[in-house]
Order: C-alpha cells, then sequence, then structure tokens
C-alpha cells in the first residue's frame, strides 16, 4: 500500500507536462521586456492553445452593414454598447463586455460576429484595442 | 494555536462572515471545549447583493446574464430555473429537442461542479495529488463546456424558449471521447476515493447528518440524499427531458448497502452521480429528436409576448448542490419582472452543518464544512477571542490543522 504511487510516478517522469507552457517556457522576469524582445525577434513566445470553433472572442463589427436599429443596445447585459447619434453606428467598449454574444443573436443584419482573440489584458479600460467601432 | 489556561472550559470561535470568495456570506460562532465543538450557532444575511432587485430594470433577457452571475459554478442552474419560471409564467412551450440539449448542459455542469468538489474536498484532509488529478479531469469538462457554449464557465446558452447553440452530429465524436476519458479517470477516482484509508479514516463516521435531520432542516440535493432520503426534483418533477430518460434517485446504499450520512456517504453520493450524469448524457445523445432549439428566434417578438403576461411562475431546478428554486412576476406593463425570487440549495444545506459539526473536533470544521459543498470559503478567516485577546486562525492554519490530523490518524 505504501508504495502503491510508484508505478504513476515512474510513468509521470515520461509524460509531456498537461498544460501548455504559453508565453514561454519559464515565467519571464519582466513581462514587458520580453514583449519587446518578441517584437524584436530576440525572443520566441510558445503560442496559446487554438481556440475551439464558436468561442466567443473579441467581437467583430461590420460597420456598413449595421442599420442603426440599437436592438442590440437594448438587449445587451453589460450596457457595453454605446450608439453614436451622429453616424447612427454603435460603439463597443470591450472593458464592460461580458463575451456572451446575446447582440450578435439579436442583431437583424448579422453584422456583429465573435472573432478569435482573448487576450485582452490591458491596463487603460479606453485602449483603442477595447474599442470596437 | 496557542492558547491560555482559563477556569472557563469552553471558548468561541467566529468564522466569518465576509471573504471575497464567499457565495453566500455567512457567519459562524463555534463553542469550543478543548478539541470538541460543542455548539454551532449559524446567521446569514451579512451582504445582500441586490442581484433581485437590479432585474427590475432589466429584460428577462438582460436578467439571464445576471441570474449566470449569481454562482460562477452554477452558471446554467440559475438561467435554467428562471427560465423556467418565465416559460411558466408565460405559458411557452420549448421545442423537445432544446430540452434535451438542457439536460445535456445541466448534467455537463454537475460533472464539471462534483469533480471540483472531489479536489477541494481531497485537498481540505491534505491529499493534494488528488487534487490536481482532478483538476485535470475538470480541465477536460472544462474544454467540452467551451467547446459546445463557447465559454468556460459562464456558459451564457439559456434563453427563454430554448437554448442558444444546438449540438450538429459533426460534435458527437469529440463529446463522445470526452465521456469516456470521463469514464476511465471516474474508475481511478472511484478507487482512490473509496478504497484508500486515509479518506476512510478521516471521512467515515464524521460530520453525520440523520435523515430525521435532514428531513426536519429540509437539507437539498446530494447532503440530503447521503442521508438516505429520496429527494431529487429531476424524479420529482421530470421537468425538461427527464421524464423521457431513464433516472432514479441515487443514495450512497446503491454501493454500499448501508447509509450512515456522514462524510464518507457524502463522496460516494457525489461519485455516483458523476457516474449517473455521464449515463444521462449519453442517453440525450442517442435519444434526441431533431427539431428547433427555440420557439421564438426573433427576441423583439419574444419580449412582446412576455409584455402581456400578466402572472406569476415557479422555476426548480437541481443543480449540482440541490434544488434551486427561482419565483417570478409579471406586472402586464413592461417586459421587466416586477419580482424576482432566488432560493439558491446552499441556503438550505447551512442549517445541517450544526448537527454535522456538534461534537466533532475543530480539524474536521474543513472536511465536514467542505462535505456540503458550499463556495468553500467560511473557514478562510477564523479570529478567536479567548479571554479578550484576540488572535487569528487564517484558512492556512486551519488547513495545516486539518493536514495534521491526517498525519495523526496515519501513524
Ligand atoms: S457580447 Fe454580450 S456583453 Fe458583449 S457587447 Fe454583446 S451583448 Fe453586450
Ligand atoms: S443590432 Fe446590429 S444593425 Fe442594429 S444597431 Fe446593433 S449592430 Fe447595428
Amino acid at each position: 500500500m505504501r508504495f502503491s504511487m510508484l508505478p504513476s510516478v515512474f510513468a509521470q517522469m515520461f509524460k509531456k507536462p498537461w498544460t501548455n507552457k504559453f508565453p514561454a517556457k519559464y515565467a519571464p522576469s519582466n513581462t514587458t521586456q520580453f514583449l519587446a524582445d518578441v517584437g524584436e525577434g530576440k525572443a520566441e513566445i510558445i503560442p496559446p492553445i487554438e481556440t475551439p470553433i464558436g468561442f466567443r472572442g473579441k467581437i467583430k463589427y461590420d460597420k456598413e452593414k449595421c442599420i442603426g436599429c440599437q436592438l442590440c443596445i437594448k438587449y445587451c447585459p453589460c450596457e457595453a454598447i454605446e450608439f453614436k447619434p451622429k453616424t447612427k453606428k454603435i460603439k463597443i467598449y470591450l472593458a464592460r463586455c461580458c463575451f456572451c454574444s446575446q447582440c450578435n443573436d439579436v442583431c437583424p443584419t448579422n453584422c456583429l460576429t465573435m472573432g478569435e482573440e482573448f487576450l485582452l489584458a490591458d491596463t487603460d479600460p479606453y485602449s483603442k484595442d477595447l474599442i470596437v467601432e | 494555536m496557542k492558547q491560555e489556561t482559563t477556569t472557563k472550559t469552553s471558548y468561541h470561535i467566529p468564522v466569518g462572515p465576509i471573504h471575497p470568495a464567499l457565495k453566500e456570506p455567512v457567519y459562524f460562532e463555534f463553542e469550543i471545549s478543548g478539541e470538541r465543538i460543542v455548539d454551532v450557532n449559524v446567521k446569514l444575511g451579512h451582504v445582500h447583493r441586490g442581484v433581485e432587485w437590479a432585474s427590475r430594470k432589466r429584460n428577462p433577457i438582460q436578467v439571464l446574464y445576471l441570474a449566470e452571475r449569481i454562482c460562477g459554478i452554477c452558471s446554467f442552474c440559475h438561467p435554467a430555473a428562471f427560465t423556467l419560471a418565465v416559460e411558466t409564467a408565460a405559458d411557452i412551450q420549448v421545442p423537445e429537442r432544446a430540452e434535451y440539449l438542457r439536460v445535456i448542459q445541466g448534467e455537463l455542469e454537475r460533472i464539471t461542479s462534483h469533480i471540483l468538489w472531489a479536489g477541494v474536498a481531497a485537498h481540505e484532509i491534505g491529499f493534494d495529488t488528488v487534487l490536481y488529478f482532478t483538476w485535470q479531469i475538470r480541465e477536460k469538462a472544462l474544454d467540452l463546456t467551451e467547446y459546445l457554449t463557447g465559454n468556460r464557465v459562464t456558459k451564457g446558452i439559456m434563453t427563454i424558449g430554448g437554448i442558444r447553440r444546438d449540438i450538429t452530429p459533426d460534435m458527437l465524436p469529440r463529446i463522445k471521447k470526452d465521456l469516456n476519458f470521463f469514464k476511465d479517470n471516474f474508475e481511478k477516482l472511484r478507487h482512490i476515493f473509496l478504497d484508500d484509508k486515509t479518506i476512510k479514516m478521516r471521512s467515515q463516521g464524521a460530520g453525520i447528518l440523520t435523515k430525521k435531520d435532514a428531513l426536519k432542516l429540509c437539507a437539498v440535493g446530494p447532503t440530503t440524499r447521503a442521508s438516505g432520503v429520496k429527494k431529487d426534483v429531476r424524479v420529482d418533477t421530470s421537468y425538461f427531458a427527464y421524464g423521457d430518460l431513464d433516472i432514479d434517485y441515487i443514495t450512497p446504499d446503491v454501493l454500499t448497502g448501508e447509509v450512515n450520512g456522514d462524510v464518507y456517504d457524502r463522496i460516494i453520493q457525489r461519485l455516483l452521480e458523476v457516474k449517473q450524469s455521464i449515463g444521462l448524457i449519453e442517453q440525450c445523445i442517442d435519444q434526441m429528436p431533431a427539431g428547433d432549439i427555440v420557439s421564438e428566434p426573433k427576441i423583439p417578438k419574444l419580449m412582446n409576448q412576455l409584455k402581456k403576461v400578466n402572472g406569476e411562475g415557479v422555476g426548480r431546478h437541481e443543480a449540482p448542490r440541490g434544488e434551486v428554486i427561482h419565483y417570478v412576476k409579471f406586472d402586464g406593463h413592461s417586459e421587466n419582472p416586477y419580482t424576482w425570487k432566488v432560493r439558491a440549495p446552499t441556503y438550505n444545506n447551512i442549517l445541517p452543518w450544526i448537527p454535522m459539526l456538534k461534537g466533532e473536533q475543530i480539524a474536521d470544521i474543513p472536511i465536514v464544512a467542505a462535505s456540503t459543498d458550499p463556495c468553500m470559503s467560511c473557514t478562510n478567516r477564523v479570529a478567536i477571542v479567548n479571554d479578550n485577546k484576540r488572535y487569528e486562525l487564517t484558512k492556512e492554519q486551519l488547513h495545516s490543522l486539518s493536514v495534521e490530523k491526517t498525519r495523526r490518524v496515519l501513524k
């Protein structure tokens, strides 16, 4: 009974790790520096696991198709969408969005879709990456 | 934990009430004599989030996502019970296929939740390898959830009058593969939990809830079924597609032939339920009829229909932790609910802690409390007031006490 774990321990030694070592094999001590290095091609990033089909990531907005009916605004549970009366288009603040895709379902012209992008962490809720318009 | 000698034989340990991880903030006061718990007192209702009030400013579609956020682990159960309530109030017929899809989502959530619980329970008695093992299984369950719904935790899959995403034939191989993975690993998990000496020593005879107490205190879900009470909303009211499926009450005597109502029984109970859930998903996949998945795809039209509703509805759903009840009332003027009331299962399972904990040791608090599967958080911070000197027992200290006890019983 005492040593019943030994087979598992041995098997474990030759198995690949269960987790994906994203973004690098060892956590970089300075993430900003690491990202800069990646930008210059000095370091390499281990890519994240691929997202499945139908994943709910950053919203894509096809501005041309939008008719300004404001239905998405009415049914968005997070009040993440703002109406721009001048252009009759919408503006989505992803910092408030909960990625429920309800706006996609309700839009009559299907101009909203959920994308694959999910690395959206930012220190500024109003940064350009977090606003879709 | 140091203690000074006083003339008083017992002292009090207040537990809670607030911790960020708490789903339902709760306050316990333990009366302790030496290592034994003499008495327990529970106070509820410390933080009121106003979720129900917030619903009055939102239309039912928005409330679905609000309901989802009552609890992260039960993120299907709350919208499910809410939808059932709205559908009763508005007399909406749900297509049959959607009913089956709802069962699949509900049971997948039960698997995820029970596996998570198994890991936490093992962690509480200091068995961390099992925690990592269960997390591995749970990760697969979450991946499957993501594949079926698009999100990992807050699924956003329920809608009034149906369900938002279909399961197409090309998705079935992946689902079947994952179900087989669960089955294989379930056997391993069963072996660890049911045959391991340490787990038996810590859980058998600990935190007993008698059938009488379970009935008297209205315990729900696995907590009450582990005490031998046959109570399960899925069987009792056969909502969704449960009426067409082969499902029966599960009590621990199915496996062991007797009901003790202790922590060990609650472990058996949950493991048996995981197995039952896997079976139910398989049945659904085999029996699912073709057809629509939502009764009214045009949401504005649905809202107009709800606007005219003047009435009330009650929705009951068997969440992983027990019966969740939602009550909804519409006034006929606006589509926003006039009132909405939620009764989550942990609420019923808090009072049974009193008979469970009485007579146990301090080191048993974590595992006994965890055995009812609350969002294990009350033990996160314990302050001991002893002779007007106040010192705190953190979650870590309480945890290490529990781990020490495991080592002691092993010797
Ligand atoms: S995905 Fe949901 S929260 Fe985000 S903008 Fe659309 S409706 Fe609002
Ligand atoms: S629902 Fe669609 S068409 Fe209407 S305003 Fe929103 S994005 Fe534009």
